[in-house]
């Protein structure tokens, strides 16, 4: 291998993506869900730039929308941040398997 | 070998076992920090791939901003016994089984998708620039929605964190 193509970022942006959806799945602390979801929308950033770079036609539209992928990833965190604040004051917990209440 | 494939190689699998930290560190605060080095290794491969503004803005939003917000949320909650939150075994397998395959089959289709393009187009990224064009022509309106978003984003997280104090008849009440 004496020249990188695009497969190994699109590689990397799925074992990123892999990274995460397993943090979603097995933390129980809500912060750490945060983390991963964090993680996810890294590894489809990771794709969007790599698809900038060696897809001509993707040039300009791969950066703008990793832009805004990374403007909505701190809006979400901060939204997410508020909600797991409020819910730690009123049940004076983080972890989500207690957060029942709204089960049918 | 190339200076670039020598430079992905290191970076790629610094971001790749950060992240894998992240996961598999037991300890929240770990997992923010190995978060923050996973962060800055995604910015240095926007840098790499020669989005300098994707690469900058990564580093400062990312991890001027959205870390510290995640680092204030971790100090905020960090109480001893939700430092250390068990996962069950169980959840682990089934997660474990889930994202390999997903994994798996993401590697495959990046391996079709990447064939044919192993040279990047001779002319550079499109720079400050264009970009800045591109957000006031063609994309004027996903611009302007984001703005929205960031203004309602704001209200509705302040709105939401705030300190409740308590009226004065539920005071008067109990």
């Amino acid at each position: 291998m004496t020249e990188l193509g695009l497969t190994p970022y699109l590689c990397l942006g799925a074992f990123l993506f892999a990274c995460g959806l397993l943090c979603i799945a097995t933390k129980r602390n809500a912060v750490g869900i945060l983390m991963g979801v964090e993680l996810v929308l890294n590894a489809a950033n990771v794709n969007f730039v790599a698809c900038a770079r060696y897809v001509p036609s993707f040039a300009l539209e791969g950066q703008v929308f990793a832009l805004i992928v990374i403007v909505l990833a701190a809006g979400e965190a901060a939204v997410a941040l508020a909600i797991i604040l409020n819910f730690y004051n009123n049940h004076a917990t983080v972890d989500v398997d207690t957060a029942d209440e709204l089960k049918g | 070998m190339s200076l670039e494939v020598v430079l992905f190689t290191v970076i790629a699998t610094a971001t790749g076992l950060s992240a894998l930290t992240v996961v598999l560190s037991r300890n929240i605060v770990r997992s923010a920090v190995w978060l923050l080095f996973t962060l800055i290794g995604v910015s240095l491969l926007y840098f790499l791939l020669g989005a300098e503004f994707v690469g900058a803005t990564q580093l400062i939003v990312y991890v001027g901003g959205t870390m510290v917000l995640v680092v204030f949320g971790v100090m905020l909650t960090a109480q001893q016994q939700f430092l250390k939150i068990r996962t069950r075994p169980q959840e682990w397998v089934v997660g474990g089984i889930l994202a390999a395959a997903l994994c798996a089959l993401m590697v495959t289709v990046s391996i079709r998708l990447g064939e044919g393009r192993t040279s990047p187009p001779a002319e550079p990224m499109p720079g400050t620039g264009q970009l800045g064009i591109g957000f006031l022509t063609t994309y004027l309106l996903p611009f302007e929605i984001i703005s929205v978003h960031l203004l309602v984003v704001l209200i509705g997280a302040s709105y939401l964190a705030r300190a409740k104090r308590r009226s004065r008849e539920a005071v008067a009440r109990d």
